[in-house]
């Protein structure tokens, strides 16, 4: 097998711990190139969440009682791996979140409300719809302005036009750290510190991120960081928000509830410190540990290991596309991560997604929540390959063969 | 002329004649190349339909109390598959189009394209040949 002689890092020993991996689809062994949608779970991740609700359930925080405590611990201790794993200043700074576009939502409507008629927000022409319509919703709420940085046509954004946006009413730019669609990686450490020249906060989608590289938040000095667990080989419904300590401090709760009170009374409520201030109600406990695990998961692997290994995959696979007559790959960049957006001459992607699933091969097809970008191309879709860290260049050679035989059924 | 199940039942037996979805997809692609057209200019944006990956045009004539339907797609399998459904529906009272049951769908094993969020919206593509239906009743 190709794939087992990549480097030390160990493609057999990792495709073990994925039990999904041996599943047989339409009768097929899977090939899931769809990582860039959600990733597969390791047993380590799967184990805790069985063990907690055979074992350990109970409710989080204010219990007094034994399996209370247990929890909670479990809870915090998640808690603090993701902060040290990311290098944050301190665990009070990762709030934890249904998913990357609850952490946006809660930033746009926090921080947001701080804002006033006016001031503007930047993002990007690549964005997921997850980080455009909150920012929408925000504009029509509080007058702001929404201003866009446009991308090249190699799906790059185009830099030049960073210092005629960014400007003294520029007060969040917010922006995706790797195009969900293209996998093209952002300048983000350059975009952060010309946005804070300005005085602007930043925060960075990371749905596409930490699962693919590291991520040291200390060095990139963003102010916020978002993400998804489920992409991360976690839990889905958690999902991370990163904020700067006295920024969260500044900012007022985002939803009322238990757990994120000091005090109610009916003449005046007082609000809990952060992170609690903003995550009421019980919590996605199982989620949060879930992460956790995940989390130590990639701290067992050299993530630079892993890079280094996707790379291969990201290059071996454009080589064997790019020998296909009417190919066209979107998103052209040599800093990219494994996700490859492609068309075939006039043939819908839908066609190839579908022909693709019936020989085994799972890919994503469609406008991947990025409708402008397509506008932006002139096209209605792409068919999307995304790679992940237990991915082999075996199954790219099958996806190839499988996409040449649905190309001739589609011509 | 075959009645409302006979036509269904002999879309099935068509079916069985494959041994793979690759072979059932080559058909319901061919079948999607005999598709009464929608003339270009004719294409209108209500004939859309919704909740599609691939464009979808539906129209539809009623003559002597029955219904023919005429359609389009930039994708060539959901072509085939509405294709399909107006093999079924065409020369139909709008009564029967409304009320009798699409059993094919499942028998020839579409029917994981029928759940409201699936990428081709066949379910809406049914609902939107009921509703025109629903016009001449």
């Amino acid at each position: 097998m190709s794939g087992l002689s990549d480097n030390v890092f160990n493609i057999k020993e990792i495709r073990l711990q994925f039990p999904i991996l041996t599943q047989k689809v339409n009768g097929k062994s899977l090939v899931y190139f769809d990582n860039a949608a959600t990733s597969q779970k390791p047993s380590s991740v799967i184990d805790a969440i069985s063990s907690y609700y055979e074992k350990e359930n109970a409710n989080i925080h204010r219990g007094v009682h034994s399996l209370s405590q247990n929890a909670t611990n479990a809870y915090e201790q998640a808690r603090k791996t993701i902060s040290t794993y990311l290098n944050a200043e301190s665990e009070s700074e990762i709030i934890f979140t249904k998913g990357t576009t609850d952490s946006i939502n809660l930033v746009a409507s926090s921080f947001g409300s701080m804002l006033n008629e006016g001031d503007e927000v930047v993002i990007s022409a690549m964005e997921h719809h997850s980080n455009i319509v909150p920012w929408q919703l925000l504009e029509a709420r509080k007058n702001i302005k929404l201003r866009v940085i446009p991308i090249l046509k190699s799906g790059e954004l185009d830099m030049s036009s960073i210092d005629t946006i960014f400007n003294s009413k520029t007060k969040l730019v917010s922006i995706a750290h790797i195009s969900n669609t293209l996998g093209i990686i952002n300048p983000i450490k350059e975009i952060i510190s010309k946005a804070h020249h300005f005085g602007a906060k930043v925060l960075i989608d990371g749905a596409q991120s930490v699962q693919h590289l590291p991520v040291n938040l200390k060095d990139l000095d963003c102010d916020f960081y978002a993400f998804s667990g489920h992409k991360v080989f976690g839990p889905t419904g958690i999902g991370i928000l990163y904020g700067k300590k006295e920024i969260l401090n500044a900012m007022p709760p985002y939803q009322g509830g238990g757990d994120m009170i000091k005090r109610v009374s009916f003449e005046k409520t007082t609000f809990n410190e952060i992170p609690f201030k903003f995550e009421a109600g019980t919590p996605n406990i199982i989620g949060g540990i879930g992460l956790g695990k995940a989390i130590e998961f990639l701290e067992t692997l050299n993530i630079e290991e892993v890079q280094k290994h996707e790379e291969e995959l990201l290059l071996y696979a454009q080589n064997k596309l790019n020998e296909i007559d009417g190919m066209t790959i979107f998103g052209n960049s040599h800093q990219k991560t494994s996700v490859i957006s492609f068309n075939v001459g006039s043939i819908h992607p839908f066609d190839i997604g579908t022909l693709l699933d019936k020989q085994g091969i799972a890919v994503r097809t469609g406008h991947h929540c990025t409708q402008p970008l397509m506008e932006f191309f002139n096209i209605p879709g792409t068919v999307r390959i995304s790679f992940s860290m237990y991915n082999t260049k075996e199954e790219i050679d099958l996806c190839i063969s499988s996409l040449k035989k649905s190309i001739q059924i589609l011509q | 002329m075959m009645s409302f199940k006979e036509k269904q039942n002999a879309i099935i037996e068509d079916f069985d004649l494959f041994e793979d979805w690759m072979g059932k997809y080559e058909y319901i692609i061919e079948l999607g190349k005999e598709i009464d057209l929608i003339p270009e200019k004719e294409k209108k944006e209500e004939q859309l339909i919704h909740g599609c990956q691939s464009r979808v045009w539906l129209m539809s004539r009623f003559r002597d109390n029955k219904m023919y339907f005429y359609a389009d797609s930039d994708a060539i399998i959901t072509k085939g598959i509405i294709a399909l459904l107006i093999k079924v529906m065409n020369g139909e009272s709008p009564e029967t189009v409304v009320k009798e049951d699409l059993f094919f769908i499942q028998e020839i094993g579409l029917q994981e394209h029928l759940s409201p969020t699936r990428a081709n919206g066949l379910l809406e593509m049914v609902k939107k040949m009921k509703l025109e239906a629903l016009k001449n009743i």
